[in-house]
């Protein structure tokens, strides 16, 4: 164990010291990729992006305040049913327009109003009920989905998403291929990291770092927490939403199992393994985690067991995830 | 400057008394230390002031305003300012770190979300300026877990100064110090300016008698004592408290 | 009263621990599934009813052991947590792995089969015994953590671990016992149930949303609360499916929501213990 920690620490410090290098390489890698890939490895790399936006989106909330939602999933979920009620062509759909520029601030704007007021509950408790009560209020809105079929779809969900559209009136462009999708989801997930950065950087971001680290000596320093909590909430929401509308517009169709706990459970696992309170973890927890049943199940059938032993391992063995490792921290106590 | 008042303060943990009708005033500018014997309600007394308690009867008020029924953070915002008895650090934060989260509260940028906090040279000096007046500049990039005790209680104080008090309350700033440290810190906190009004809860008598100007000794609840150092010195029922049976 | 047997377990591993089983659900299941098993093997009832139980329980111990107890110490909670739910992921796909994935539905023993008239229903007599065995339990609990030694060692650990400990009992074996009862008492409740519930992947996770609501509705900690909150939830759920059926599921959380908004802690809550 010890030996495994202290290679990745070494890795950790080679990646440091050439990272300009590794920018410029995955920048002309990210470019080229659809032209040079297979359209199956260019569908998980748009899940992988997509995830990463849901994955940064939950380190706000918990790597960076502390909050340990465990129903992240309903704003995912809620974000791929509010657009797929605008844009589907199905019956039970409005159909109205898969235009970005409406669609997008319509998501965004309910996911984080729903967030604030699940907040208005949820954040008055902290810790494990915290985790609890979000989980609770993530299966009432899958409940929902499944039970309503009029709007839903019910367990059928919300077929017929067309892929959107960007512009206005001539000016416009449907992102219809896979290659285009791609650039648009890459697009919104290099904006989407570039401003959960500064958000993480800025005084606002360090005010959810104080209440991570003791809540109440902020209180007494004069902060009123509560609103701080409701916005990083909201916020988070509404990441969450984004990501959720993007991964629908791929696949073209909204399914309760977005609001499912395991959607929940997932993106959690994705930030433990990749490292809480660092963005960059998400990325890689997603990558990880979403490519994981590929890498497995060719030698073995029962990738679940295998991802949760995974999940359990770096529990206790490295809680800070891929990243904690490289950074060369160590869990003390559990080696 | 600012005045501070306690009126009729009772507060009673079922069926335990820890304050009775207590009143006294804190002058503006004065420097006034709360001592008594372990049990005496001193903790108590200051949570209820701070807003960490809520009494049973009486109130608070602040410069002429009833706070009593104030949260804690409103109070500080107010201009009241407090430490805690236990370290009550951000502990996986740096020194600065942890500073400069009081300062950017105090300049009220922490609504900022785009730009980065360094970008705020004002707080960033600010900063930089509580750490140099406590000591502590030279510890400012360590983790605060990696602190040394005494340093960490000197954190404390730089944590509530920096949020711009108008009065400040410590409690027990010299918990669990070897002699040296509560030397330096008896030196950090006489160098503090004579326009924050303070008041200290103690148990080491000569930390009092070198800091205050006026003490009241509390005991099972109720003030015993209050007045000048020497006065409460000579006064027999003091004495009897301390040094009787 | 199935919820108050899972609610009960769980509330108590809490209390004791600090700790929300997440697994939970998923021993309610295994408990069912050992039991259906143990029926089609031995066939009785009554025998799996005393089988499963011991041998989940044994489980429960093991993991208790060997795993969990890694993170004991310190504010740990959240990973302990994460690491019940890692197992409820691993046991989930175990559990669908040796059984299948199909819908198994439990007949109930045929002593307690068939239905008697009351009050001019027709009411199942399985669902009567249920009740009525739940009541008992309930005594049964109420009476061991209130009279007995033991209990009242529980009882203390649950206010206080350390200071138990201090007293010079083994903290650790009561941690152990209390985790390891719990999760017997899961899988009673999944032998007991399945002929309710029947058996399906996924309905682990089902019963432990349930049970999480009872729990923080009732309160963490205590029996009253696991009691009471099964009793409000189970009559919320249902009237609901009664008069709103769509919305019953609903009914059950917007209950929650009103109780988190009052009472934070529960109705017969300890004070709710945070990070």
């Amino acid at each position: 164990m010890t030996a495994v920690a202290t290679q990745l620490g070494r890795v950790g410090t080679w990646v440091n010291r050439r990272r300009q290098w590794l920018w410029a390489a995955f920048f002309i890698v990210g470019l080229a990729f659809p032209f040079v890939a297979r359209p199956y490895h260019l569908s998980l790399t748009i899940e992988v992006l997509v995830f990463a936006i849901f994955a940064m989106s939950l380190d706000l909330l918990l790597g960076y305040t502390g909050l340990p939602s465990f129903g992240h999933a309903a704003f995912f979920g809620l974000g791929a049913y509010v657009v797929g009620y605008i844009a589907s062509t199905s019956p039970l759909a409005l159909g109205l327009t898969s235009n970005l520029l409406v669609t997008v601030p319509i998501v965004m704007a309910v996911t984080a109003a729903v967030a604030l007021a699940i907040g208005f509950f949820a954040l008055r408790t902290s810790g494990i009920t915290f985790l609890m009560i979000t989980l609770a209020f993530a299966q009432m809105l899958f409940s929902i989905a499944i039970r309503w079929s009029g709007v839903t779809g019910g367990s059928d969900g919300l077929p017929g998403i067309p892929r959107p559209t960007l512009g206005v009136g001539p000016l416009s462009y449907t992102f219809t291929s896979r290659e285009s999708y791609y650039f648009l989801v890459l697009a919104f997930f290099l904006a989407s990291w570039w401003l959960l950065r500064r958000i993480v950087n800025s005084p606002f971001g360090w005010t959810l770092r104080g209440i991570r680290e003791n809540e109440q000596r902020l209180r007494a320093l004069g902060y009123n927490t509560f609103r701080y909590k409701m916005a990083a909430f909201a916020i988070s929401g509404a990441f969450a939403g984004l990501a959720g509308m993007l991964l629908v517009h791929f696949f073209r169709h909204a399914s309760p199992e977005n609001l499912y706990w395991t959607t929940s459970g997932q993106v959690l696992i994705m930030l433990i393994v990749g490292g809480t309170g660092t963005l960059t973890g998400s990325i890689l927890g997603a990558a990880v985690i979403r490519l994981f049943p590929l890498l497995v199940s060719t030698y073995f059938d029962r990738w679940r067991t295998l991802q949760g032993l995974l999940f359990i391992a770096f529990v206790l063995y490295a809680p800070r995830g891929i990243v904690g490792l490289l950074r060369g921290e160590r869990d003390e106590e559990a080696l | 400057m600012s005045h501070l008042e306690v009126v009729d303060l009772s507060k009673a943990f079922g069926g335990l008394q820890a304050l009775n009708k207590v009143s006294l005033a804190v002058e503006p500018g004065e420097r006034h230390a709360i001592i008594g014997p372990n049990g005496a309600g001193k903790s108590t007394l200051f949570n209820v002031i701070t807003g960490e308690a809520a009494p049973t009867s009486g109130h608070v008020s602040f410069n002429g305003r009833d706070i009593s029924r104030l949260a804690v953070y409103e109070r500080a915002n107010l201009g009241l300012g407090h430490t805690f008895q236990r370290n009550n650090l951000f502990m996986g934060l740096t020194v600065f770190e942890n500073v400069r989260l009081a300062s950017q509260h105090r300049h009220r940028v922490n609504g900022h979300w785009f730009r980065t906090v360094e970008s705020f040279s004002q707080v960033q000096e600010e900063a930089e300026a509580i750490l140099a007046q406590v000591g502590l500049l030279p510890q400012k990039n360590r983790v605060v877990s990696e602190l040394a005790y005494g340093q960490q209680r000197a954190l404390e104080i730089a944590l509530a100064l920096a949020t711009a008090p108008k009065v400040l309350l410590l409690d027990e700033p010299t918990a669990g110090m070897s002699p040296g440290e509560t030397a330096e810190m008896v030196q950090l906190i006489g160098e503090l300016p004579r326009s924050l009004t303070m008041m200290i809860v103690e148990h080491d008598m000569d930390v009092i008698f070198s800091l205050a100007d006026r003490i009241t000794v509390l005991h099972y609840g109720q003030i015993i004592s209050s007045g000048a150092p020497d006065e409460v010195r000579r006064d027999a029922r003091v004495q009897e408290i301390y040094l009787g049976a | 009263m199935l919820l108050f047997i899972m609610a009960a377990g769980l509330s108590l591993i809490f209390g004791q621990m600090n700790v929300i089983n997440l697994s939970h659900g998923a021993f309610y299941l295994l408990g069912g599934y050992v039991g259906l098993s143990a029926v089609r093997q031995l066939g009785n009832f009554w025998l799996a009813l005393i089988i499963a139980p011991l041998l989940v329980g044994a489980a429960g111990l093991v993991i208790e052991r060997f795993l969990l107890r890694r993170l004991y110490g310190g504010q740990r909670h959240l990973e302990q947590v994460l690491l019940t739910f890692g197992l409820a992921l691993v046991a989930s796909d175990l559990i669908q792995w040796n059984w299948g994935a199909y819908v198994e539905s439990v007949a109930p023993p045929a002593l307690l089969a068939g239905q008697i008239p009351l009050y001019g229903i027709r009411f199942p007599v399985y669902r009567l015994a249920l009740i009525v065995f739940g009541l008992a339990l309930a005594l049964l609990l109420w009476l061991f953590l209130d009279r007995t030694r033991i209990g009242a060692i529980v009882r203390a650990g649950v206010y206080n671990a350390e200071m138990v400990s201090g007293l010079g009992i083994n903290i650790h074996l009561v941690f152990a016992g209390v985790f390891a009862a719990g999760t017997a008492l899961a899988a009673l409740a999944g032998v007991i149930g399945a002929p309710i519930t029947a058996l399906y992947p996924g309905l682990d996770f089902e019963i432990l949303i349930l049970t999480i609501v009872v729990v923080v509705v009732g309160g963490l900690g205590t029996l009253k609360g696991a009691f009471w909150g099964a009793l409000l939830i189970g009559m919320a759920d249902t009237f609901g499916k009664a008069y709103i059926p769509e919305f019953s599921l609903f009914l059950i959380f917007a209950v929650m929501a009103v109780v988190l908004l009052l009472r934070p802690s529960g109705l017969f809550g300890l004070e709710a213990w945070s990070r």
